[in-house]
């Protein structure tokens, strides 16, 4: 069942937590909403969900108007941050509540409802914990827990709400390729919240990235990783090295370097903004007659699978470059080495436009 | 110089663990005094009550027990906590709920209204029934008129002490509710659940042995209320007397055995009390201790 949001306004007093968002879920898709805290993700999901009532705006599901539909009459499953799990009831009980509250004509008899919750239990991998209660799992397995309940009610959207947020480093990287697998499996349309940059380039089909109330880009991971719509989703999705520079007629200049910028579609010249991945910063030890900056190694940091090297011009600006493991062995970089540092890609934003090179 | 200022530095900080823990001396006293004002206190009266109770030994224990007068006060004092207690429970947890669960204008009042009770003096209470429906009062002339006793008869004595004891369950609930916060009641609705299922699926069973805390001290309030009561009741023997009225009574008319033997049944009210208490705490450390266990054991 597809999601629409429209024209979402919404409030808490003074702060604007929501400002006229507008975005689409195609039937099937996983969509991350992406954003530092604060930006609004998780009250755009709870208003979706019905927890939450928008001041202005609509959401449809399916194309149908659901804004004023009554919370359990969404037919959401909803994975809360903490989980919420019923700490008085079995892993079985939880996950069984959903078919245990329908109204009697609707409700399954026990020999189905038992099935269905071995199968939801089976399927998040939890059957031998059926009798234990939420305080004696792991935060990885009541993550599971809330999952296989929110499923018992083949909901038609699911709706997570930091799914990982509370777990450690190497589960959160388990649980989320795992989810990927599941959500190929069941196909349900889902959306989740994430202030993990990784966890929702990695996972998910389309990335809604959101600062301050608003969208700033919508669009695949590659869309996004590569192609930023803003200096906020640049800065937000990896790390970067930023200059002050300079457009006029066709360059582009920063730091001591002047690169040709045939994109300058506008022609006007004035102050600019050119931002930098590390890993588009190639670095040598022996000019070969490009356009190159000049710089001094200040730190190195080779733990890890790129190396990060970090420079300071000889303009005084600094800045980072990760290169690989072997391209380093080979380079024989000392502290203080002398480099020549050359931008292999550059995004420039003049104006409020954006080229890029 | 660093070097010495850092010297003295850790030296004040190797001497801290003595710093903080009293000599044996101090914690000695500190213990016998507490112990003896306790025995001061609560041991040697609630000994003295029993002692006083039985000076005429068994017998007139019984006896004072089996009077008319006697066998209605506890009748009325059983009747009232039976009215008040229920519907404090009601009331408690609905109060509680509205505050914990919901955002809504006048909240801060609310919580305010509910410790009046606890703020004013139990004989204001009592005066403030009197005034409201006393003959002199601003209801008492309709009252009067449609021949409907409430002052100086047995729905004055309830409601006053329904008065005094409905901050009880109330204040033993918002604290554990708003602990446990409202995750649990918004996973419950979008699982489809009604309010009333959400309620006695999953707010009830997490507040059980707090609500039944509220309820043991609000019922132990209820049976022992004296002053309130007292101003509300008239004393009329046999009709308007609880047992903590009906005790004064018989002090008064110096029949100390008989005063003392019914003050023995509130003082074994309090006692069943206080092990029902330490029962239900005793209850919901043994959950907190099995949580933790579980939480140590999966750290490990």
């Amino acid at each position: 069942m597809s999601i629409e949001v429209q024209n979402i306004t919404k409030t808490f007093g003074h702060f604007t937590a929501l400002q006229n968002v507008n975005f689409q879920v195609p039937t099937g898709e996983l969509v991350a909403l992406l954003g530092p805290s604060g930006s609004g993700k998780t009250t755009l999901l709870r208003i979706i969900a019905g927890l939450e009532g928008a001041d202005q705006g609509r959401v449809l599901f399916h194309g149908e108007d659901a804004t004023n539909r009554n919370v359990g009459e969404r037919h959401v499953g909803f994975v809360f941050q903490h989980y919420a799990l019923f700490r008085h009831m079995t892993v079985f009980e939880n996950v069984a509540f959903g078919l245990r509250v329908r109204p009697r004509r609707s409700r399954p008899p026990e020999s189905e409802l038992r099935k269905t919750v071995h199968d939801l239990l089976s399927l998040v991998q939890l059957e031998q914990l059926a009798d234990r209660y939420p305080s004696q799992l792991s935060g990885g397995q009541r993550q599971r827990v809330a999952l296989a309940r929110a499923l018992a009610v083949r909901p038609q959207v699911l709706l997570l709400d930091e799914p990982f947020g509370a777990l450690d480093a190497k589960v959160r990287k388990e649980l989320r390729a795992w989810l990927r697998r599941l959500h190929d499996e069941l196909h349900v349309t889902s959306v989740f919240v994430t202030h993990d940059q990784d966890e929702a380039l990695e996972v998910a089909d389309c990335v809604v990235i959101m600062h301050q109330g608003r969208i700033e880009q919508v669009g695949t991971p590659n869309d996004v990783f590569h192609h930023p719509a803003t200096e906020f989703v640049m800065h937000f999705l990896g790390d970067v090295n930023a200059f002050h520079g300079r457009v006029d007629a066709g360059i582009v200049q920063f730091g001591s370097l002047e690169l040709p910028f045939p994109e300058d579609r506008q022609q006007i010249a004035g102050d600019a903004r050119v931002f930098i991945r590390p890993h588009d910063v190639t670095i040598d030890t022996k000019t070969n007659g490009l356009p190159a900056m000049e710089a001094k190694v200040v730190r190195v940091h080779s733990a890890g699978p790129l190396v990060r090297v970090d420079l300071l011009t000889s303009a005084n600006q600094r800045l980072t470059s990760e290169i690989s493991q072997e391209r380093f062995a080979t380079m024989n970089l000392q502290m203080e080495s002398r480099v020549y540092v050359r931008p292999r890609h550059i995004r420039v934003f003049a104006g409020n436009g954006i080229e890029s090179l | 110089m660093a070097g010495s200022i850092a010297l003295r530095h850790t030296a004040e900080l190797t001497a801290q663990p003595r710093a903080t823990t009293e000599s044996g001396i101090v914690r000695w006293l500190l213990i016998s005094v507490a112990l003896a004002f306790l025995v001061i206190f609560l041991f040697v009266p609630l000994v003295a009550v029993f002692a006083q109770g039985l000076q005429k030994g068994v017998t007139a224990y019984f006896d004072a027990l089996r009077q008319p007068d006697a066998l209605a006060a506890i009748r009325l004092t059983l009747l009232t906590a039976a009215i008040a207690v229920p519907l404090n429970l009601i009331f408690g947890v609905a109060a509680a709920w509205a505050i914990t669960k919901f955002e809504f204008v006048g909240k801060s009042l609310l919580i305010t209204l509910i410790d009046i009770p606890f703020a004013v003096s139990p004989v204001i209470s009592g005066l403030i029934f009197v005034l409201l429906f006393g003959l002199q009062g601003w209801l008492g002339p309709w009252l009067d008129s449609h021949d409907i006793k409430i002052i100086f008869a047995v729905p004055g004595i309830i409601l006053a002490t329904i008065f005094i004891t409905f901050p009880f369950v109330a204040r033993e609930l918002i604290p554990l509710m708003q602990a446990q916060g409202t995750e649990e009641e918004q996973a419950a609705l979008v699982l489809g659940a009604s309010g009333w299922q959400t309620f006695f699926r999953v707010t009830l069973p997490n507040i059980k042995w707090g609500l039944l805390y509220g309820v043991i001290l609000c019922n132990a309030r209820a049976m022992g209320e004296f002053g309130a009561v007292s101003v509300v009741s008239g004393h009329i023997r046999g009709q308007t007397n609880t047992m903590p009225l009906y005790v004064e009574i018989l002090y008064n008319e110096y029949s100390f055995a008989a005063a003392f033997a019914v003050a023995s049944l509130l003082a074994l009210l309090a006692l069943v009390t206080l092990a029902a208490k330490s029962i239900v705490e005793w209850k919901t450390q043994q959950q907190l201790l099995t949580d933790e266990r579980v939480a140590v054991k999966e750290s490990l």
